[in-house]
């Protein structure tokens, strides 16, 4: 089974890269663009079979490792 | 007194250390982060680097490395712990000092020396030098300090900041900050300040002919207080 878990910066943890690339995307012509957060995107295959169990797996993973819960919030989808 | 130098893959300041420890006098191991255990020391060095490529987060890997549960079991006694660079990255993944070091706040990396005004109360790192700036080098991309509001209070409070910022004069401006941290903060103790975890190197200027000599103070600080 293939867990998927996105990682974003808190708001309002300053976001230096997701800045520059609104900023690029700005002068691309694309001027709607006020704001952009960059994260993490990853898929997780797992051998449990239940997906309550690889779920609950997954978020010990996310506070463990795959985030910095000081700065990053994270999403099992 | 004997000190030990973790080394990870990708570790690239570690032999700077032991050339530093060794050359004020201390008895130094590197010891490898594969060990389960440190060897008998005084103090435990985490050098700066790049270890495991900065993959995930810069620190994020190393921080859960075999040798590790020593280090914090070592720290947690009050063992003497410095992490410098990405050693201060492995530092705050383990939670052993407070907050996060995010990408550099002009996306560049920064490879200069910079000025730092040194917090000497009830610490062993920097109590008795004589001067109050130092004329460090940094070398990172991912050095800008941050924490929550709460934290930051917190670490105000307990006067746990050990090093900002500044410039020659010591003054601490938005000018003088040159990664966008937070308060300038360069480097944070843990609540017992037997932990230090910083971006600048020491071990870098510890000679009349390098660009500074300023890390000798550190140095020779630090084995007073051993001895």
């Amino acid at each position: 089974m293939k867990i998927k878990v996105i990682v974003t910066p808190k708001n309002g943890v300053l976001d230096p890269q997701g800045k520059a690339i609104q900023q690029t995307l700005n002068s691309m012509n694309f001027i709607d663009v006020s704001e952009v957060r960059q994260g993490k995107y990853f898929e997780i295959e797992t051998d449990l079979k239940d997906e309550k169990d690889a779920k609950k797996n997954v978020e010990d993973m996310c506070k463990k490792l795959l985030a910095n819960l000081v700065i990053e919030d994270y999403k099992i989808l | 007194m004997k000190s030990s130098v973790i080394i990870f893959p990708g570790s690239n300041c570690d032999r700077d250390m032991d050339v530093a420890l060794k050359k004020f006098g201390f008895k130094n191991k590197m010891v490898w982060h594969n060990d389960n255990v440190i060897p008998k020391s005084d103090l435990v060095v985490l050098p700066g680097g790049f270890s495991y490529g900065d993959y995930l987060r810069c620190g994020s890997i190393a921080a859960k490395s075999n040798i590790i549960n020593s280090v914090i079991e070592f720290a947690n006694k009050g063992g003497l712990v410095i992490g410098i660079c990405n050693g201060f990255q492995i530092l705050i993944e383990t939670g052993l000092v407070t907050g996060a070091l995010l990408r550099n706040k002009y996306l560049k990396f920064i490879c200069k020396n910079i000025f730092v005004k040194t917090n000497k109360a009830h610490n062993k790192y920097f109590n008795k030098i004589k001067k109050d700036i130092l004329e460090l080098h940094i070398a990172h991309n991912d050095g800008n300090y941050f924490c929550s509001q709460d934290d930051l209070k917190s670490i105000q409070d307990n006067d746990q900041i050990a090093v900002r910022y500044c410039d020659s004069n010591g003054e601490i401006s938005e000018n003088s900050n040159p990664n966008g941290s937070i308060q300038n903060i360069a480097g944070v103790f843990n609540e017992k300040k037997n932990i230090l975890g910083m971006m600048p190197h020491p071990e870098r200027v510890i000679d009349s002919c390098l660009s500074s000599n300023d890390g000798s103070y550190f140095f020779e600080n630090l084995l007073s207080n051993m001895k």
